[in-house]
């Protein structure tokens, strides 16, 4: 749906606000570091030798936890501080208030990776196989958590619940995704399941243009997936937060 | 000339029925005041005026604009202080304002001015880099007031206004509906203190149980049920006379 210049600018004026308030803090930027950090560090020590393989894995992670840690919960918080109501009384659609809390994640997302990514440049000396689509699929990545974060935190009523329902299905990601273990080493079950997840294509796209090699997904299916979760994803966002106002 | 005019406005929550096809229209320039006991749908009516509830029935024209269907279009002449003071505690007073004039696109400079100008006339420049978190009820609500007005709305809504404000705040609040009104801006007021309403408004609908039972200025409520003050109108109107009669016998 195609949004005016002044909606435009509403979203890009909604997710600096929640930069500014939310992303920036202690256990967002914790959850966005550390975590992936120290999963990744746990198996290096079991292979010290294989942790430029984990990068493409780590960089996906950093942005899937980045993305929707504050994502998840931000929206049930203004929901509960009455302060979402304030997006509600400006002149502005939901699918605009809602692009704008998908954007501020979007952004977080891609600065956490970035971080990554500069830093596995400098110390593991990876070379890139084409550093603009990487960045594209870096963002693409950042878009598809971070609209699932937006989705989470419309769909729950309390922010314990959020958390619960982001982690039920962010752990099981990093486990079956291709973060650590390539999906083509997992049995054909697992890997059936691998590929119900955004995160499997995330880190098979990421790897392509960081390696110049995929492990399962193409690119073009990467990107194609990741698309329609994103879109199916805010869809449903601006869906049930439309009912919301119904009810 | 009506500003808003309302017409069927329903709106039912499962099988509670909050709000029963009203009817009522407000003149540009006036301080209508929208009253009732708790729960007799006064907030549910501003939040579907103001485009935060979707009404099940009926049509609301504000501005010439259709809140159900011009949504955003209608929003932009409006200006809204909900029941909670509820700008976000974490930015200061200035970065509140701010942001509230972003989304309403106001543009820099104009922006810049206009806050400033807030902040002056609500002697809250001393409170410009201040937390929102750390100021007092009073203060916030003042603040929530200034949000509101930063886009300049023909049409203010205050769901409340006065409510677990000391007698002080109150009063300057007062002063402050009145000053905006006489600039121009109409005023929406919905209230359950009927001294308030009678010494603030011009017209006054009265709301129970979802429907609205009169319409009239407060002076014409005395008149017709021949009582001393609004609040003794607006207890036979309720028909809450016997209540009180015998709730005041039940104590003596």
């Amino acid at each position: 749906m195609a949004m005016s210049g002044s909606e435009i600018k509403g979203a890009f004026y909604i997710a600096l606000k929640d930069m500014k308030t939310y992303y920036f803090k202690a256990p967002n930027v914790s959850w966005g570091i550390m975590f992936p950090v120290v999963m990744t560090l746990a198996f290096v020590f079991r292979n010290p030798s294989g942790l430029k393989e984990l990068v493409p894995g780590l960089l996906a992670m950093s942005i899937l936890f980045a993305s929707t840690s504050a994502e998840a919960i931000v929206i049930v918080f203004e929901r509960r501080t009455k302060t979402f109501e304030r997006l509600l009384l400006a002149p502005l659609s939901l699918q605009s208030i809602l692009w704008g809390k998908v954007f501020g994640g979007i952004i977080f997302g891609f600065l956490i990776s970035s971080l990554f990514l500069i830093s596995s440049a400098l110390f593991l000396k990876i070379s890139i196989a084409n550093f603009a689509f990487l960045i594209l699929s870096l963002i693409l990545s950042a878009l598809v958590f971070s609209a699932f974060g937006t989705f989470i935190s419309v769909y729950v009523r309390e922010i314990f619940d959020a958390m619960t329902l982001a982690n039920f299905f962010r752990f099981p990601m990093i486990f079956l995704c291709g973060v650590f273990l390539p999906v083509s080493s997992m049995p054909p079950l697992i890997r059936a399941a691998a590929y119900l997840f955004p995160l499997t294509y995330s880190v098979d796209l990421i790897r392509f243009f960081l390696t110049g090699q995929y492990d399962t997904v193409n690119p073009l299916s990467c990107v194609t997936a990741l698309i329609v979760y994103s879109i199916v994803l805010f869809y449903f966002s601006v869906l049930i937060l439309k009912r919301r106002m119904e009810q | 000339m009506n500003i808003i005019e309302v017409s069927g406005l329903t709106k039912h929550y499962n099988d509670f029925l909050a709000v029963d096809h009203i009817n009522f229209a407000v003149k540009e320039g006036e301080i209508f005041g929208f009253l009732g006991p708790n729960g007799a749908g006064k907030t549910t009516t501003i939040k579907m005026l103001t485009g935060l509830a979707r009404p099940n029935e009926g049509s609301a024209i504000i501005n010439n604009k259709d809140i159900i269907r011009q949504t955003v279009e209608a929003k932009k002449t409006i200006g809204v202080v909900t029941e909670d003071s509820n700008l976000y505690d974490e930015l200061t007073v200035a970065d509140n304002l701010e942001f509230t004039g972003q989304l309403y696109d106001v543009a820099g400079s104009e922006r810049e001015s206009r806050i400033k100008k807030l902040l002056s006339v609500l002697g809250l420049e001393s409170k410009r880099d201040v937390k929102f978190a750390k100021l007092s009820k009073g203060m916030k609500r003042k603040v929530t007031i200034a949000a509101a007005l930063v886009h300049s709305p023909s049409v203010l809504f205050l769901d409340e206004p006065t409510t677990g404000l000391d007698v002080l705040s109150a009063r300057v609040l007062h002063m402050m509906i009145r000053e905006l009104n006489q600039k121009g801006v109409t005023i929406f007021l919905t209230t359950h203190y009927i001294e308030e309403a009678d010494r603030l408004c011009d017209t006054v609908a009265i709301i129970v149980g979802g429907k609205i039972k009169e319409i009239a200025a407060p002076e014409e409520f005395k008149l017709k049920t021949e009582s001393k003050n609004l609040e003794e109108a607006f207890i036979e109107i309720t028909g809450r006379k016997e209540e009180i009669m015998l709730a005041e016998k039940g104590i003596t």
